[in-house]
């Protein structure tokens, strides 16, 4: 996938996969798979924000976590920097660890509640040895500073914090040891509007002065629009499609994304009232027995008899546009 | 158009362990028959509270309606007894809540749960009632419904409990139905599903709606009218164009501006609100939003604005107001 040759792939995903197991009986056994993530191959710039979005079990969250290593893939390579994560020893991984590293979506969860915010952002340091004693306290500063908090605040607790200062906790958290990616698993979903827009411009400030890149999954496609360079629809396991933030909204291919994109309220009533929108019918269908052929049939309102026969390959249709869709793959 | 709902001076407060939590604070507005009104506000901003104040659902204690008035069809409904309230809610006026997991009860079958409230109120049997109930789960559009009454809440998606809670809320033919973020909890398709449904449903029967969110974009999509709220006061209350074209609060700006837009470039800033919201046991002594607020004066921290007309159908409560006057527009060209 390499149309922009000026630019270094930092992070390249090659038909991922990863299935939970379902088991039965007393002897636990194995009677089918859940297929979270099925195939999925992406690549990620230095210093880009991709963007990765789809309703709730479509797996965005699996992928993100599964890159990072935190589940052992099923299938498929994750190479970081041109190292192949699946092949590295112990040691070896837990220094990766150092280069990436993982935002979380709820910010009340995922702080130990009887932790101090410098116990919290400092942990990472202290795993890792780089700093200790007054040099730590300093840089768990220096890292609250960055993210807009009051230094001061170090030896309080979680609890003390309203959400979007939580979150911005998890963000220092985060960058304690200087990684080059991160994945932001729905960083701000859980935050009120007037707060998401704060750490929405963090994230981008601190993208800006450290160099970040970032994997951004979300499922609100106006404020993943706002911040990636490039975005990828994902729909039960699968990416659908993938391409620079503008040709998505403004040339959507696959009908998923139409949908995904017809479906999402405008903050205009005068549009709103003019907007002709594609309602699709039904669920999303179980991700342990997933449709034959394409697996968005079940709810397509353009599926043709070869759609329920074989599933469509993943494939560029301009530079730089790629989309699995039988109707648009061979200029259906 | 007659007023279905006039609410009047609505203050409800909490009595809690830090003092008292003042979650509404003496707020006003009608509602007419058929109109769809939207309340957007964040968390804590008074919108649920003020609705189960409407409903009489606020526990007690620690809650307690402290003052106000809530004409509905002529009576005052925080005066009438708890037996002719119970007449009121479910058969008058109807609910829908945030979130269908847990507002179903998990061991009683569908079916059994919207012909509850057909029995009840509507004096049917138990075979008339269950054709009822089947009708109603299929206009809601769910298949099959005759054969769906007799699943549990666990055997229906996210989508379908919510359209299941719908179809009890409209089963008695309510003049007036709470629509409490009953989207916030489901994917966009689905959201899209549902506002469609609520809206044609409205259409067909002629109902009012009242529709509790946060997000901007449900309300453009769906109400006439919307009211924002900000710790516990309703802050603007406007016709849908007229918020959106010519917002005049600046909390509203706020909210509109922090949106992100179509046609924004990569790497451009949100407009964002610093700080965070009050806390309701401690509200600054003037405007609450005044700690927040760029166009903030000395007369905004000693005083609180009410809400005044504007222009036709315009309320604002703000002392700055002439100073905003205009700069939504000058912000979207920009």
């Amino acid at each position: 996938m390499s149309n922009q040759p000026d630019r270094s792939v930092l992070l390249q995903v090659n038909d991922l996969k990863k299935y939970f197991p379902i088991t039965r009986g007393v002897f636990r056994r194995h009677v089918g798979d859940v297929k979270a993530v099925d195939g999925v191959s992406f690549d990620i710039y230095q210093g880009e924000t991709l963007g990765l979005v789809g309703e709730s079990g479509c797996g965005k969250s699996t992928t993100g976590r599964t890159i990072l290593q935190v589940y052992p893939p099923t299938a498929g390579q994750v190479l970081l920097g041109g190292k192949d994560l699946a092949t590295l020893g112990h040691e070896e991984m837990r220094q990766m660890r150092r280069r990436m590293q993982l935002i979380f979506q709820d910010p009340y969860a995922s702080l130990n509640p009887r932790m101090t915010v410098g116990s919290i952002v400092g942990e990472a340091l202290d795993i890792f040895g780089l700093a200790r004693g007054a040099e730590r306290r300093d840089r768990v500063e220096e890292l609250l500073y960055l993210v807009g908090l009051n230094p001061y605040f170090i030896s309080r607790y979680p609890h003390e914090f309203s959400g979007g200062q939580r979150q911005r906790v998890g963000i220092a958290r985060a960058l304690a040891i200087n990684p080059d990616f991160i994945v932001c698993d729905e960083p701000i979903a859980a935050l009120d509007v007037s707060i998401q827009a704060q750490v929405v411009n963090l994230l981008e400030e601190l993208q800006e002065r450290l160099g970040l890149t970032y994997l951004f999954i979300a499922h609100d496609l106006s404020m993943v629009r706002h911040i990636s360079d490039r975005i990828a629809v994902m729909y039960l396991g699968k990416i659908v499609e993938l391409t620079d933030r503008d040709s998505l909204y403004h040339n959507p291919l696959h009908p998923y994304t139409k949908a995904l994109l017809s479906a999402v309220p405008v903050p205009d009533p005068l549009f709103e009232a003019r907007r002709e929108r594609i309602v699709l019918q039904g669920d999303v269908p179980s991700p342990a027995n997933p449709p034959q052929g394409c697996n968005f049939n079940t709810r397509c309102p353009l599926a043709e008899p070869r759609c329920y026969e074989a599933e469509p390959a993943f494939e560029q249709v301009s530079v730089g546009h790629w989309v699995a869709c039988h109707l648009v793959n061979r200029g259906g | 158009m007659a007023n279905l709902l006039e609410i009047r001076n609505l203050t409800t407060q909490f009595n809690t362990e830090e003092g008292i939590v003042r979650a509404v604070n003496g707020i006003t507005y009608s509602l007419g028959a058929g109109e769809t009104l939207g309340i957007v506000g964040e968390s804590g901003s008074g919108k649920s509270v003020s609705m189960l104040s409407v409903m009489r659902l606020i526990p007690e204690p620690p809650g307690k309606i402290v003052a106000g008035e809530v004409i509905f069809n002529d009576r005052d409904l925080l005066k009438i007894s708890e037996l002719e309230m119970q007449q009121v809610r479910g058969a008058e006026i109807a609910m829908v809540f945030q979130d269908p997991m847990t507002s179903l009860n998990p061991v009683l079958k569908v079916g059994f749960q919207i012909m509850e409230a057909l029995e009840r109120h509507q004096g049917l049997n138990k075979e008339q009632a269950r054709t009822r109930a089947a009708e109603l789960l299929s206009m809601v559009g769910i298949p099959n419904a005759e054969d769906r009454l007799d699943d549990y809440p666990h055997q229906f998606s996210g989508g379908m409990r919510q359209r299941a809670m719908i179809a009890i809320a409209l089963s008695c033919n309510p003049v007036l139905l709470i629509a409490d973020e009953p989207t916030t909890a489901l994917d966009v398709t689905i959201q899209a599903q549902i506002t469609d449904l609520v809206k044609q449903l409205q259409e067909a029967l002629g109902m009012a709606v009242i529709w509790i969110t946060h997000d901007l974009g449900v309300v453009a999509r769906l109400a006439q009218r919307v009211l924002v709220m900000y710790a516990g006061y309703v802050i603007e209350d406007a016709r849908v164009e007229t918020l959106y074209t010519t917002p005049r609060h600046p909390y509203t700006l706020g909210l509109l501006g922090s949106l992100p837009r179509l046609n924004s470039a990569r790497g451009s800033k949100l407009f964002s609100i610093p700080g965070q919201p009050p806390d309701l046991a401690h509200l600054p002594a003037g405007c609450p939003f005044a700690p927040r607020c760029s166009y903030v004066t000395q007369r905004c921290l000693d005083e609180n604005p009410v809400l005044e007309t504007i222009a036709r159908d315009h309320h604002v409560a703000c002392w700055e107001k002439d100073a905003t006057k205009g700069v939504w527009t000058y912000v979207q060209s920009a």
